[in-house]
This record gives C-alpha cells, sequence and structure tokens, in this order.
C-alpha cells in the first residue's frame, strides 16, 4: 500500500521522475534493439536493401506492422494490402494519442506533430507514467523517452541487422523477447493507482486476450483498449482513486501549466 | 543498392500518422467533460495490460491463426510484474525476467520461440 502511496499522480518532482524515466527507458532501450536487430535480419533475408529497410523504420517506426510488410511483400501481397493492414495494425495509435492528448493542449502544434511521429507503444507508455507522477506534461520527458528508449535503438539496430546479417545471435536465446510483454505490463502496474484502474486494467488484458483469439491481436489490443476504461468507469472509486474526494488530484494542470517548464518541480 | 520499397515504406508511415496525431491535434482536449476525461485516464493501464496479455498469452498454431500460448514466457512475464509492484523498479524486474527465462532456455527446461 505504501508502494501506490509513492506513485500517487502529481506527487513526484520533474527531477525524480525524469531520472525513473531514464532507468525505465534502460530495459525498452534493450528490447528495441534486440527487436530492431531481429527486424534488420528478417528485411534481409527477405531481399531488402538497407535503405529500404532503413526507410522502414524511419517512416513507419512501428514495429509489428513493419515485420507484417517483409512478410508480406515476401508473400507477393500489394501494395496497396500492405497499406491497409499497416492502417489496421497501428490504428490502436489512436488510444495512445487520445490518452496524451488532455496533457498536451498547451504545447505548440508543430511540437505536438512532430511528437506524433514517435508515439509507439513503448513511447506512450513511458509519456503517460511520467506525466502521471508528475501530474502534468513535460515535452522534454516524452522525447527523451520516445527517441532514446525506441527511436535511436530501434533504427541503429535495424541498419545493424540488414547491413551485417546472420553472424548476429538469436535474441530470444537472451530472453530479449519478454522483454517487451513485461515491460507492457510493469508500466500497467504502475499506472494502478485505485480499483478502477486496476479493474480497467484487468479487464483490457481478458478482453484483449479473449478477442485476440477469437479474431487478431492487434483487433485485442484494440478492443482491451477501448472495452477496460469502459468497466473501471462502472466501478465503485476506492479512496485511493484519483476521482475521490481524499484523494490526490490526477488531471493534468490548465493549458497554460501544461507545457516543458524544465525547472518546475526540481528541488 | 534498391530503393524500390521507399514508396512503399513513405505509404505505411502515410496511413499510420493520422491515428498517432489527430487526437494531439484536435482542437478542445481541454474542454471534454469530466466523464470523457475519466475515461482517457483509464486507457493507460487498460491497453498496456491487453499488450502485456496479448504478447504473452496470443501466439500461432501451425496454420498461422491466433493460438493460446502457455510457457514459461507466462512466469518471467509475472515476475516483473511482481518486481514492479513490490520495488517499483521496472529495470530490475526486466533483468529478472529476461535472465530467468534466457536460464532455462539455456538449461533446456523452456524452448526456444
Amino acid at each position: 500500500m505504501a508502494a501506490h502511496v509513492a506513485e500517487a499522480p502529481g506527487t513526484f518532482s520533474l527531477a525524480a521522475s525524469r531520472r525513473r524515466l531514464l532507468l525505465d527507458s534502460l530495459g525498452i532501450m534493450v528490447s528495441a534493439s534486440g527487436f530492431g536487430l531481429v527486424y534488420g535480419l528478417s528485411a534481409r533475408a527477405a531481399g531488402f536493401s538497407p535503405l529500404e529497410a532503413g526507410a522502414m523504420s524511419l517512416l513507419v517506426f512501428a514495429g509489428a506492422s513493419q515485420f507484417v510488410a517483409v512478410g508480406y511483400v515476401v508473400g507477393g501481397l500489394s501494395w496497396l494490402g500492405i497499406v491497409l493492414l499497416t492502417a489496421f495494425l497501428n490504428a490502436r495509435h489512436m488510444l495512445y494519442s487520445a490518452a496524451l492528448a488532455p496533457y498536451l493542449v498547451g504545447t505548440p502544434r508543430v511540437q505536438r506533430a512532430a511528437m506524433a511521429h514517435v508515439l509507439t507503444d513503448e513511447a506512450f507508455a513511458l509519456a503517460i507514467a511520467h506525466f502521471r507522477r508528475i501530474g502534468r506534461a513535460d515535452v522534454r520527458g516524452y522525447w527523451l523517452g520516445a527517441i532514446l528508449s525506441t527511436f535511436i535503438p530501434w533504427n541503429v539496430a535495424t541498419l545493424v541487422g540488414v547491413t551485417i546479417g546472420g553472424s548476429i545471435p538469436d535474441p530470444s536465446r537472451f530472453g530479449l523477447d519478454v522483454i517487451f510483454p513485461a515491460a507492457m505490463g510493469g508500466l500497467a502496474v504502475g499506472l494502478i493507482t485505485g480499483r478502477r484502474e486496476l479493474v480497467a486494467a484487468v479487464v483490457g488484458a481478458v478482453v484483449g486476450v479473449a478477442v485476440g483469439l477469437a479474431w487478431d491481436p492487434a483487433a485485442g489490443i484494440i478492443a482491451g483498449g477501448l472495452v477496460g476504461p469502459v468497466v473501471g468507469m462502472a466501478a465503485r472509486p476506492s479512496a485511493a482513486d484519483p476521482g475521490h474526494e481524499h484523494a490526490i488530484p490526477y488531471f493534468p494542470q490548465r493549458a497554460e501549466h501544461a507545457h516543458d517548464d524544465p525547472e518546475a518541480g526540481l528541488p | 543498392m534498391s530503393a524500390a520499397l521507399v514508396p512503399l515504406a513513405f505509404l505505411m508511415g502515410l496511413v499510420t500518422y493520422p491515428f498517432r496525431a489527430i487526437p494531439l491535434l484536435a482542437p478542445g482536449f481541454e474542454r471534454l467533460p469530466e466523464r470523457a476525461k475519466l475515461y482517457l485516464r483509464l486507457v493507460g493501464p487498460s491497453v498496456l495490460a491487453a499488450l502485456a496479455a496479448v504478447n504473452t498469452m496470443v501466439g500461432k498454431s501451425e496454420d498461422g491463426a491466433p493460438a493460446f500460448r502457455i510457457g514459461w514466457e507466462w512466469l518471467a512475464v509475472a515476475l516483473c510484474i511482481a518486481i514492479v509492484g513490490w520495488r517499483r523498479n521496472l529495470l530490475v524486474g526486466l533483468v529478472v525476467a529476461a535472465g530467468s527465462i534466457a536460464l532455462l532456455r539455456a538449461t533446456g527446461v523452456a524452448p526456444l520461440p
């Protein structure tokens, strides 16, 4: 219970939360590097040139759809089919964008447009945890997490994989394949500060697996992300819930304070 | 060096970007009703838990269809979650998760995926 108090929304200083963000980013960096290598290897085996594999990592920057694209290019699927599948697989990013949007209303539009390009599963997980710890947005923290943990490792590892090729050992031998789900689960735990979050997380996981098995894993993630909050809202709030009258306020500060302020919160 | 697939990469990026950008760029998020804000607050734990569960429990059968996956990976992910819940330290949790599954695979207890 003490740990939940320590994680209560808006109770971290900016410096303390950025330190946590950096530590959390390290594990995800290893995962992104491992999967980037595997992607580069797959792309090489499929006949992609380093330019083509690199362009995909730079312009699409979405692992699952890139892996699928490699498979379908080899299989001879039309570009239209690949593009439509990409849209389907990446539709979940809209949930991430919507969840971060209330924090970023005071951030310049051009900057938000740039931030959107690096909004991946990992960037969202790190950013939402960081914003909740400090109770507002931190644009520098967002960039730090997104670029350091994923964008640079993914793109560098892609080029290494597609260039060096078969001399790289299989990352799953080192257990790197479990880092992504473990990181997502761990970061979800960090966001559970009350009964409603707990219910939303459990329902999200159950619905995600059920729909993933019945239809498609990507659809499962979207369904879990959509249905979990609905059931969570119906749950009776606990005393620790941010919406409860005795709880520490959760919602981000108003727009005029929501921009990046590197000094705010520093000891 | 071939660049034939670069336009495909561009098109894939083009269809991905709106999903990432539209809510971030849409005006009026500061005026959302409280119920909508509560919903969005719960999206984080919900979608991250779904990502963790689906990536751990949903695999593929031989014919490529989704299949329920039972394996030692469950234990590794559960260990990480328990450590984060107990110590609030994701890095330690990830090291333990990856280390434990690597050890189990090296000793032949757990098969390689």
